[in-house]
């Protein structure tokens, strides 16, 4: 298969991507105008103002004391609302999913896909732009959030964020848009191998709700069985320690959250298991410079952006030797 | 000898153990319309995705206006409009709307673009229409979107799967017109339709297809002949003396067949059209002529004929 498949592509005429950018435009129109994202739209800024709105009311007290105010924005909680990225962490999947559940089997239901496939196009074409697409809708959206957040922060603290708070803040929104990116590439998948639009969203749904309530407790288990601590020694926790945060790395919800953390919250040294001996020199409390919190991080946003480029792939190959009669 | 736009050698296509093409030899000339015609499942659609290059082939080769669909698909599809069986469209947007999409796909220029949306719009009669939600639209209108759809990219080919399904006869009327103005425009129109009574007219050529083989080709005339034996079919309305009246009809050249259907009614089947020749006759043997028809043969006969010769 893998083999043919490179033939044609050794044979094939012209651009893969002829027509890319007639199919983005078209589809992100359509998302733009359509009700799914008014409303999702329409959440997510409520979200943003409500939690904003209520961190802000904590933070006042402390406006000239906190180096990162402006990071706080995002994190801080105030009972009974969690913080903003809480939010984020499901509102992010749930609107990539809702733009690409119905992505490709919407065209098959509508009997568009052989039309459409009969211009001088090739399939990578519809495919890649669809989920560019989405991609663009996201970041767009999650953008219009950013400047929300940062305008309303701007008005009510009553100082201006430090060159450093915008660089992580927008660091942690392209964290995000990336962190879409992979349920996007996932609600893709899903709308090419099922034939029923219902039936991708919900098993985009029911992966997301396995790792998100799952996961975690499922990577414990696994390690206690594969890394038992037969004799209590130390090497035998640790072993168990670091082989649950290697299964617990597998999803995409912990990926997000560690790079949230080490983005928003400089002081953070390193994720994950800390020993003593790493810990060595360094003066506890003081903020890590971006540069060394990038490096802390680049690991798992590159492991997002691998995992969405590998479930791209699968719906690629899956999409390319699919008969697409009506 | 005339383009060929569509040739085809030996062209199969299985699936798993079924074969849903087999053996295909195909030939359409520039400016033909071509018929594929068979019943459900005998292998239209397969054979038009692989035209098209929308499926591969599992054997044989294709030439389409001189292009390979499958090396070569996009510029087979850039020249070669399809119209599918039950088009689909974007019920949210409007007709126009769905046009321009189709026609950016096509890499049309701006000004190009609308020059030709608008210029197919008014060919198919739906300028009227052109800003109403395509959701709104009755089976005969969106057929006819699909041919200004189609027409955005001046094809030299067109390839209809089912053209006339599901429309009212009016409207399949109509439709078989368009077709007509097509052809009259020097483009070459491929067609496929299980209903062959429909389709007849307005074909040059057809091909009936039978579980994945074209088991017979040529005008409807020439299967006539091939099938049935004689391609012409007189009725024949006159008073007279019966028996003087059939021993007359019977002797004229190239008649193969008499019937009496009524008492001063007489069908004649003959090789050539031999309507002058009897009315003459009728005369001649003293008989009044009250009418005289000539019927086309039937491709839903020489359908149903062959297979029962065939067993
Ligand atoms: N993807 C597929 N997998 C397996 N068999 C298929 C597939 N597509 C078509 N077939 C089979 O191939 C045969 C030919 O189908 P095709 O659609 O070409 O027929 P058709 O002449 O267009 O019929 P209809 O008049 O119903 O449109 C049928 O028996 C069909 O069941
Ligand atoms: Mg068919």
């Amino acid at each position: 298969m893998a083999l043919r498949l490179k033939q044609i592509r050794r044979a094939r005429e012209g651009s893969p991507w002829t027509g890319l950018w007639a199919v983005v435009a078209k589809e992100m129109a359509d998302h733009l105008t359509s009700v799914r994202m008014r409303i999702l739209e329409v959440l997510i800024a409520l979200t943003a103002f409500g939690t904003v709105y209520a961190a802000i009311l904590r933070l006042r007290s402390t406006v000239g004391q906190d180096p990162f105010l402006f990071l706080r924005l995002f994190t801080t909680e105030r009972e009974p609302l969690p913080a903003f990225v809480g939010f984020l962490g499901f509102l992010v999947p749930l609107v990539a999913i809702a733009l690409g559940f119905d992505a490709i089997n919407g065209e098959f239901n509508r009997r568009t896909i052989s039309r459409v496939l009969a211009q001088p196009i090739y399939r990578d074409a519809l495919l890649f732009g669809k989920f560019l697409a989405g991609f663009f809708t996201l970041a767009l959206v999650l953008t219009t959030i950013w400047l929300l957040v940062m305008g309303l922060g701007l008005l009510t603290l009553g100082v201006p964020p430090r060159g450093e708070e915008v660089m992580r803040s927008l660091w942690f929104l392209v964290a995000t848009i990336f962190y879409g990116g992979i349920w996007l590439a996932l609600a893709l998948l899903f709308s090419i191998v099922f034939r029923q639009p219902a039936s991708a969203a919900l098993a985009s749904i029911a992966v997301w709700l396995f790792f998100t309530a799952f996961w975690g407790m499922i990577a414990d288990v696994l390690a206690q069985v594969l890394r038992p601590v037969r004799f209590g020694f130390p090497q035998e926790v640790l072993a168990q320690a670091q082989l649950g945060l290697a299964l617990t790395r597998l999803s995409p919800n912990a990926l997000y959250s560690e790079i949230t953390l080490a983005l928003l919250h400089p002081t953070v040294r390193a994720l994950g298991l800390l020993l003593p001996i790493q810990l060595q020199g360094a003066i506890l409390g003081t903020p890590l410079p971006l540069r060394q919190s990038l490096l802390l991080i680049w690991p798992q946003l590159t492991g997002l952006i691998a995992a969405t480029i590998l479930l791209f792939a699968l719906g690629y190959v899956l999409f390319q030797r699919q008969e697409i009669r009506a | 000898m005339a383009e060929l736009v569509i040739e085809t050698k030996g062209l199969t296509k299985r699936y798993g153990d079924l074969v849903a093409v087999n053996g295909l030899n195909l030939r359409v000339k520039k400016g033909e319309v071509f018929g594929l015609l068979g019943p459900n499942g005998s292998g239209k659609t397969t054979t038009i995705l692989m035209l098209l290059g929308l499926t591969e082939p599992t054997a044989g080769t294709v030439r389409v206006l001189g292009f390979d669909p499958v090396r070569q698909p996009l510029s087979v599809k850039a020249r070669v409009g399809y119209l599918p069986e039950q088009v689909g469209f974007y019920d949210d947007l409007t007709a126009r709307e769905n046009m321009f999409y189709i026609a950016k796909l096509n890499g049309l220029r701006r000004d190009e673009m609308y020059k030709r949306v608008e210029q197919a719009l008014e060919q198919m009669g739906l300028t009227d229409v052109a800003d109403r939600r395509v959701g709104t639209f009755s089976r005969g209108m969106r057929q006819r979107l699909g041919v200004a759809e189609v027409l955005l990219k001046q094809p030299q080919l067109i390839i209809m799967d089912e053209p006339t399904q599901g429309l009212d006869p009016e409207a399949a009327r109509e439709f078989l017109e368009i077709i007509h103005n097509l052809k009259a425009e020097g483009i070459t129109v491929l067609l496929s339709s299980h209903l062959l009574y429909q389709v007849q007219e307005v074909c040059d050529r057809v091909g009936l297809f039978h579980q994945g083989r074209m088991v017979l080709e040529g005008t409807v005339k020439e299967l006539a002949q091939r099938v049935l034996g004689s391609a012409y079919r007189i009725r024949l309305k006159a008073d007279g003396p019966v028996p003087a009246l059939e021993k007359a009809l019977r002797d004229l050249p190239n008649v193969v067949r008499l019937n009496r259907s009524d008492t001063n009614v007489y069908e004649l089947e003959a090789k050539s059209d031999v309507r002058a020749e009897a009315a003459r006759a009728v005369v001649e043997a003293g008989g009044k002529l009250l009418g005289l028809d000539i019927e086309e043969p039937n491709l839903d006969e020489i359908y149903t004929r062959y297979f029962s010769e065939q067993g």
